[in-house]
């Protein structure tokens, strides 16, 4: 195991995050503040609990998922598509490192952002809104499994993407929508049973849904099926970049 | 002679179907410095490209220092510094963090004191501290240098290390390889500078649409295909040229004073006495000689030229 390699990988993804602290770090959270400004206060006073939690409350962990969301994939796929864009990706394929350790380092660090991202907006929410945590345990553990996955599904995007435009293409044209869609606002018990049925095919809604249990100790969904398709998804991105590298794909000619 | 690289039936064909690289076999000695020479798109970065794990081979395979370059990668890369051809940097990073972070890529424990060596070799030391994209193009490929010798690499690649580079720093540049060479690195550059080649190299290797078509030492390929063209410049004008230097296949100029002859001094038995004692025997005066080696450049144009 090349730590070293993995540490240096780390750092400098990490110092990339302190140059860029603006667009990493405080535009998510005052987009956070602004949701909460608009659906909490102004349009959650006009809103029943959601089974028996308040409106305001209700939002917090499908806010704090779509952040996670959208913020893994775009920090995981552009720490690996810039450095193949710039051609700097040179060092990292003549270095004496395994695909696990590149992988380790670039999604760690994505990951570790995600997670931090997560809890800054989680702190922000408690500015707006009372907030209990039920299961914190499990709420971390939602947190940090959901980061690693989608910052492996975003690095993987960063190996396919060949342009810019790509690099934005599937955060914007696939899962924003399945973000919004997938209960982030409501519990999808309140939609008519046929888009019910449609919602459930919707990965996001079991993560929402596990996510929110954390909190709430309620869900729309089984907490189990909710783990199982969270580990499913990681293991068929794990699968996905594995092959990439195998390949050489957009890595190697 | 000990090989510290064996390249054997290394091929490339691209995605496109264009080979740029034809079965390969090539040894490169420990601590010697080989120059591989040819014509834009001959297959150099490819073949470079192959041996450091940026392309994958068609076929054939790589063992550095013994170790398989895909089975024993980390063995082989460990040993294995590369410059590649194109500028590619950091922007944001100073020239510190980006050689540091090479060293730690490479997983070798920090070495401050070996990294401001470097930095201060390469005359970087006052630039320490810039971030990289306000470094001008020589200075970023110095920095490209920096990152590769960060590691101590045993087998250095630099892929035309002196292009876009000025006078001054491409002497540096020689300096710098000729040091490394003698602590025991061992050095494989490609140029289109053939002057760069006959200066440094031990070995020179010819390669030209995908194909080595020569290698060999580079006092004996200057020995046994360089050749010496003479010119006698006379006193008087020469309307013709007298049969018996016109059989030692002389050339005589427009201006008709200027004698041309190219001679191989190994094949050749008189000489340049036995061409003198016949233009002596013609009762001709000579004003002037100018005798000059063709030089690596000659024998390269030959060899591409004559494959084509
Ligand atoms: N990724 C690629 N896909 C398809 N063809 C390629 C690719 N890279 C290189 N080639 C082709 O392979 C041939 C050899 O290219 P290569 O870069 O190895 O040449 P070179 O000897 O380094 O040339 P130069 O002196 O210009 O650097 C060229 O014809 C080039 O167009
Ligand atoms: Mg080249």
């Amino acid at each position: 195991m090349n730590l070293r390699a993995i540490a240096a990988i780390y750092r400098y993804e990490m110092d990339r995050t302190r140059r860029t602290i603006l667009q990493s770090v405080v535009a998510p959270v005052i987009s956070t503040a602004l949701y909460f400004v608009v659906f909490g206060a102004a349009i959650g006073g006009h809103m029943g609990a959601v089974g028996g939690v308040p409106y305001g409350a209700f939002i917090v962990p499908g806010l704090m998922m779509m952040s996670l969301l959208t913020q893994s994939i775009s920090n995981a796929s552009f720490g690996i598509y810039f450095p193949r864009f710039v051609g700097t990706f040179y060092e990292q394929l003549s270095a004496p490192i395994s695909v696990v350790e590149i992988v380790t380092a670039y999604v760690g660090a994505a990951a570790t952002k995600s997670v931090m991202l997560g809890l800054i907006i989680l702190a922000t929410a408690a500015l707006f809104t009372p907030l209990s945590v039920q299961h914190p345990f499990w709420m971390l553990g939602f947190l940090v499994l959901t980061a690693v996955t989608f910052s492996l599904f975003g690095f993987a995007i960063g190996i396919w993407a060949d342009n810019f435009e790509k690099l934005q293409l599937m955060p914007m044209l696939v899962v924003t929508p399945l973000a919004f869609l997938g209960g982030s606002f409501y519990s999808i018990d309140m939609l008519p049973p046929f888009w019910r049925s449609v919602s459930l095919f919707n990965p996001v809604v079991y993560l929402i849904s596990g996510f929110r249990w954390s909190f709430f100790g309620t869900s729309d969904v089984n907490i189990v099926v909710s783990l199982a398709m969270t580990l499913g998804f990681m293991v068929a991105c794990l699968a996905i970049i594995g092959w990439m590298f195998r390949t050489g794909y957009r890595l190697k000619a | 002679m000990s090989t510290i690289l064996s390249i054997s039936d290394l091929s490339k064909t691209y995605d496109g179907g264009f080979t740029a690289l034809h079965p390969l076999n090539l040894d490169i000695a420990r601590g010697e410095i080989f120059a591989l020479l040819g014509p834009n798109g001959a297959g150099k970065t490819t073949l470079i490209s192959i041996i450091c794990g940026l392309v994958n081979a068609s076929t054939g395979r790589v063992s550095v220092d013994g170790h398989d370059s895909i089975t024993g990668f980390r063995k082989a890369r460990a040993q294995i510094g590369l410059v590649p051809q194109e500028l590619a940097t950091e922007s944001f990073e100073t020239v510190w963090a980006t050689v540091s972070f090479s060293r730690g890529l490479f997983g070798k424990p920090p070495n401050p004191a070996l990294i401001e060596k470097i930095l201060r070799d390469l005359s970087l030391w006052d630039k320490k501290d810039n971030r990289i994209l306000t470094l001008s193009g020589g200075m970023k490929r110095r920095v490209m240098i920096a990152k590769a010798l960060s590691h101590e690499p045993r087998i250095l690649f630099l892929d035309e290390p002196t292009a876009g580079v000025d006078v001054d720093l491409r002497r540096d540049m020689w300096r710098l390889v000729r040091r490394l060479k003698d602590a025991g690195v061992t050095i494989i550059l490609t140029t289109h500078y053939i002057e760069e080649a006959e200066e440094m190299a031990d070995r020179i290797g010819v390669i030209n649409r995908g194909r080595l078509m020569l290698v060999e030492e580079k006092d004996a390929l200057m020995r046994n295909l360089g050749r010496k063209q003479v010119t006698v410049t006379l006193a008087s004008q020469l309307g013709a040229l007298p049969a018996r230097l016109a059989e030692r296949g002389v050339r005589l100029g427009d201006d008709g004073r200027a004698l041309t002859w190219i001679y191989e001094p190994a094949r050749v038995r008189a000489g340049m006495p036995g061409l003198l004692a016949d233009i002596a025997a013609e009762g001709l005066t000579v004003a002037d000689i100018d005798t000059r080696r063709s030089s690596l450049e000659d024998i390269f144009v030959d060899l591409v030229k004559g494959a084509q």
